[in-house]
């Protein structure tokens, strides 16, 4: 059994510190550039989207490199099912978002911002518009040259993958791009970009009200500070709670299971599916299963096969189709899982399905099909009985 | 300033340039990573992912057309993780694939084909995905043939068609398994605004896109005695030729092709570069009297720069995104279509031919012209010009399909009616060879002499691919008649691929441009590049047909147009003056067509 940390909960991201929404950029304009990146770095933050790239590098590299026109984005396209705290965020504090923004393009140079809002988020665009607006005036009367705009996506989950996100930007069918060059080089615009999730933004205002190693205190080693988790599922608590990260999934279970939770979706579609056995030795965290948020309960009433057929449908419908093992491997899976089922394929038909997920996780363009893997492999793993029969 | 790398490929170390790929810089040890939807000609996707390879210490296998390479990095192309991933890969895309490949006319040349060979797929892995039976092949067009069956989604063609062309007439549509490539609102690819250059037909690794084949057409009027089978050639064919039949880019296979032609069947063999010099003279002289006009009369109604107009997808290009600006189009047909309208009237007149039984076939490098010849205007003769176009490639097939051993093939000279042609009509199938012929002409009607450069070679104009070449030319010592030009400097520019006449046609629009004639041809390097060459197209082969040109050209005896004695009899006996009105009937086109963006 993995030590894990006790279930703790912090309000730091939803709770108000300041008298003022405006005083957090206050504190900010006060602080030097090499303050920010310390406190950043110190606290050890990790993008809080999913994919963990430690905040302060990004914001150093696109710092370091040459030119006038940068851009920070801010990345709203909240697509991964059962996730849904970047919208309580936009709505609720918005101002501690647009405040990590300008921390951001103060430290980088950036004059530009933008926040690329999901298509299913518009209805919030109104009220996130008249904020920015007022922002924006309140930048300008503290002479802070940076200015925030919102740019509306079209619906399409693969667009919420940053590269391909800068290509919904510009205009074009948002497809992911070849990397290198990073978007710290070259991003938006073929510009130095710092592209974060809302929630690492809205975390690294705070992180600069309270400094980098108080927040580096909560979490362990790896996975520093708190987080925001979207539980949702089998639960009789569903909703959005701040964490300490380093818990395992058996303290998170015994809090918000229903007693009889079977199998968690940690990371939603794209994350691993933990089956009970192994939630004492499951930490949440980068050490374990790192999620951006979704925690997805499921009981002993879900079958494993229609909850794996319904992502593999997912996946088949939102990747963006370009290349080959994302494209054609998402297909091969649902159908392949179907065809065992029934019966027309032979039961170790799904070992050749299990390579072949591993090849995608090794061989697809961008993120969506590299992580095919993770629920289709812990399905296979720790439910085949259930994908058999 | 750029520094050398150190890298480790297959256990060769090698030192490249900074920003060099792992693809390139494979190749300079000697190693060929298959690829599928790379193409040396277009910007890199990275979407096929074949070519992925093994770096050590990384999770992921990177793909080698879209990763630079980095100081101390190991990589394998052949290890375990890499044949397995890529085999996998091959049997997706088989797996999405109409594989009817016995029935396909990519077999034995189809890139997928090549890569199933490779990687030895000896089963089908994963379940079959291909589509409802009940697809529908687009064929409406003249031109070109779409079988979205076969696509693999490379991208290729909508690389191609934007980068190279600026068109974007096929594109992604779609997401996820249904993403397809396909045309605006999923229209039959002849009611959109393609030009029908087939560039993208001659990038596809695939049968997804052909051209639209006249073969059996042209046997079964061959096979026809009722039908007088009269055939031209272009002039970029005899320099390409002769890949189809093994040998090095830039062979020069005039003779040959002329027999083979003859052995085919066909009644009689002509050559295009005859016209192409006729239509040296008439463009020369619409240039000249354009100037005139313009200059002397001061007729606002005359449209200065002339663009020449012997490319078919740069005429259908125009009218689409520069329908106000068709004026500027000389009015002079293509040497081909020029061709067609003689072999109808001037040819059946000489050899008393009723020219309702002349069947019109001309080898062309180019797709395109299989739709100029179906244009409605080009039957001044009251029958079609052109009856049938085929490409280059076709004109093999057929060779092949007769079982001629074409390496052995003696050398025949063409027919004598309108077989001869100047060196200046040959470098029409070169980029830049339209306006140096024009030129050569022009200049010697307005100064008598010869154009002052050494040996006829204009080779400021000799530019490379995808360039705008520009060069101004001041007249001195005109004739008495021409004395309004003296002292006057024209200003001329030469471009190939359709996203040069975009930039070009800009300036034209709003009046900026400092041109009095361009040339424009739509393909990398002209027709030499053209579309329905030899596959596949590399810049090496182009500019090793490029070089045979040129060579051509110098042995031909006779180096202008005007000087041509089949020219000066054709409008002696028949044509009357260059513009006048019987040449003008057959060799001109009554206007352009504007035409829809969409």
């Amino acid at each position: 059994m993995t030590e894990g940390k006790k279930i703790n909960r912090i309000d730091s991201i939803f709770k108000e510190y300041a008298d003022d929404k405006f005083d957090y950029l206050k504190m900010i304009s006060e602080m030097s550039n090499d303050k920010i990146i310390r406190d950043l770095t110190e606290s050890g933050l990790r993008g809080r989207g999913g994919a963990g790239f430690p905040t302060g590098d990004k914001w150093k590299y696109a710092a370091a490199e040459p030119g006038d026109e940068k851009y920070v984005i801010c990345n709203a396209d909240e697509g991964e099912p059962g996730t849904f705290k970047d919208k309580e965020i936009l709505m609720k504090v918005p101002h501690k978002v647009l405040t990590g923004m300008t921390a951001c393009a103060k430290v980088t140079g950036a004059k530009k911002g933008y926040i690329y809002l999901r298509w299913e988020y518009k209805f919030m665009r109104n009220d996130l518009q008249k904020f920015t607006d007022e922002f924006n005036r309140v930048l300008k009367d503290m002479n802070i040259d940076f200015e925030i705009g919102i740019v509306t996506g079209a619906g399409a989950y693969v667009c919420g993958e940053e590269s391909a996100l800068f290509d919904s930007m510009e205009g074009m069918r948002g497809e992911p791009r070849n990397k290198p060059p990073f978007p710290t080089a070259s991003g938006f615009m073929n510009k130095p970009t710092v592209i974060n999730n809302v929630e690492t933004f809205a975390a690294s205002t705070m992180i600069l009200l309270f400094g980098g190693k108080s927040y580096a205190k909560l979490g362990t080693d790896f996975s520093h500070g708190s987080k925001l988790f979207c539980v949702s599922g089998d639960t009789d608590k569903p909703g959005i709670y701040e964490l300490e990260l380093g818990m395992t999934l058996h303290e998170f279970v015994e809090k918000f299971g229903d007693g009889d939770t079977k199998a968690v979706s940690v990371g939603g579609v794209s994350g691993a599916l933990v089956p009970r056995k192994k939630f004492k030795d499951t930490v949440i965290g980068w050490e374990g299963v790192p999620t951006g948020g979704a925690m997805i309960l499921f009981n002993s009433t879900r079958s494993i096969y229609h909850i794996l057929h319904n992502y593999l449908e997912f996946f088949e419908e939102e990747s963006c189709g370009q290349c080959t093992p994302c494209r054609i491997g998402c297909q091969q899976l649902r159908k392949g899982i179907e065809e065992i089922k029934k019966g027309e394929m032979d039961p170790s038909y799904l070992d050749t399905l299990s390579n072949l997920s591993k090849v995608m996780n090794v061989t697809a363009k961008c993120g969506l099909g590299q992580s095919v893997m993770n629920p289709f492999t812990s399905a296979v793993t720790n439910f085949k009985e259930e994908l058999l029969y | 300033m750029k520094k050398l790398i150190n890298l480790t490929i297959d256990d060769q170390k090698i030192a490249v340039m900074e920003g060099t790929t792992i693809l390139e810089a494979a190749k300079k040890s000697g190693i060929n990573i298959p690829t599928l939807c790379y193409h040396e000609d277009l910007c890199i996707a990275g979407n096929c992912r074949i070519c992925i390879v093994e770096q050590e210490n990384t999770r992921a296998l990177p793909a080698a057309c879209a990763t630079p390479v980095t100081e101390g990095m190991v990589i394998s192309t052949t290890s375990s993780k890499v044949r397995n991933a890529r085999k996998y890969l091959v049997e997706l895309l088989l797996s999405e694939h109409n594989a009817d490949c016995t029935a396909c006319v990519k077999n034995r040349h189809c890139e997928l084909q090549t890569l199933a060979e490779q990687n030895h797929i000896r089963e089908h892995t994963f379940i079959d995905l291909k589509f409802d039976k009940n697809y529908t092949i687009d064929k409406l067009s003249p031109a070109i043939i779409i079988d979205y069956s076969k696509c693999i989604r490379c991208q290729r063609c909508v690389r191609t068609c934007e980068e190279i062309q600026s068109i974007s007439a096929l594109s992604a549509a779609y997401k996820g398994k249904d993403m397809k490539i396909t045309t605006f609102f999923e229209k039959p690819i002849n009611t959109v605004v393609c030009s029908t250059c087939g560039q993208c037909v001659a990038h596809c690794p695939t049968g997804a896109l052909t051209e639209h084949f006249y073969i059996d057409e042209v046997w079964d009027a061959i096979n026809n005695p009722d039908k007088h089978v009269v055939v031209q050639t272009a002039p970029s064919i005899r320099v390409a030729l002769g890949e189809e039949f093994g040998m090095p880019p830039g062979s020069i296979v005039t003779g040959k092709m002329v027999s083979a032609l003859k052995r085919i069947g066909f009644d009689s063999v002509e050559d295009t570069d005859f016209t192409a010099d006729l239509t040296v003279i008439e463009e020369g002289n619409e240039l000249l009297r354009r100037l005139k006009s313009k200059i002397v009369d001061k007729d606002p109604n005359v449209k200065l720069p002339m663009i020449t107009t012997c490319s078919p997808a740069w005429v259908k290009y125009c009218e689409h995104a520069f329908p106000d600006q068709l004026d500027h189009l000389s009015t002079c047909k293509s040497p081909m279509s020029m061709f067609g309208a003689l072999s109808k009237t001037y040819y059946a007149e000489k050899f008393k031919i009723d020219p309702a039984k002349i069947v019109s076939v001309a080898i062309m490098p180019c797709i395109a012209k299989k739709f100029e010849s179906n244009r409605p205007e080009m039957n001044a003769s009251g029958y079609r010009d052109t009856d049938y176009v085929l490409t280059t490639r076709e004109l093999a097939v057929m060779i092949k399909q007769a079982g001629i051993d074409f390496n052995k093939l003696p050398e025949t000279n063409f027919d004598s009616l309108m077989g001869v042609a100047s060196g200046a009509g040959m470098i029409f199938g070169n980029s830049g060879g339209v306006m140096e012929a024009a030129l050569r002409c022009a200049y010697e009607i307005v100064v008598g002499n010869d154009i002052p450069f050494k040996d006829l070679s204009i080779t400021p104009l000799h530019g490379s691919e995808g360039e705008i070449v520009e060069l101004s030319l001041t007249f001195r010592d005109t004739k008495p008649e021409w004395s309004f030009l003296e002292g006057v400097t024209v200003n001329l520019a030469h471009a190939n691929m359709l996203s040069n006449a975009y930039k070009i046609m800009n300036e034209v629009k709003d009046g900026n441009s400092k041109y009095h004639f361009i040339e424009i041809m739509s393909c990398p390097n002209g027709c030499i590049g053209g579309a329905g060459q030899p596959l596949p197209t590399s810049r090496e082969k182009r500019a090793a047909r490029k070089d045979a040109i040129y060579k051509g050209e110098k042995q031909i005896e006779i180096r202008k147009a005007q000087d041509n004695p089949q020219i000066v009899n054709v409008y002696d006996d028949y044509l009357g003056k260059p513009l006048e009105e019987k040449a003008h009937k057959l060799l001109h086109v009554p206007g352009f067509t504007p035409r829809k963006r969409h």
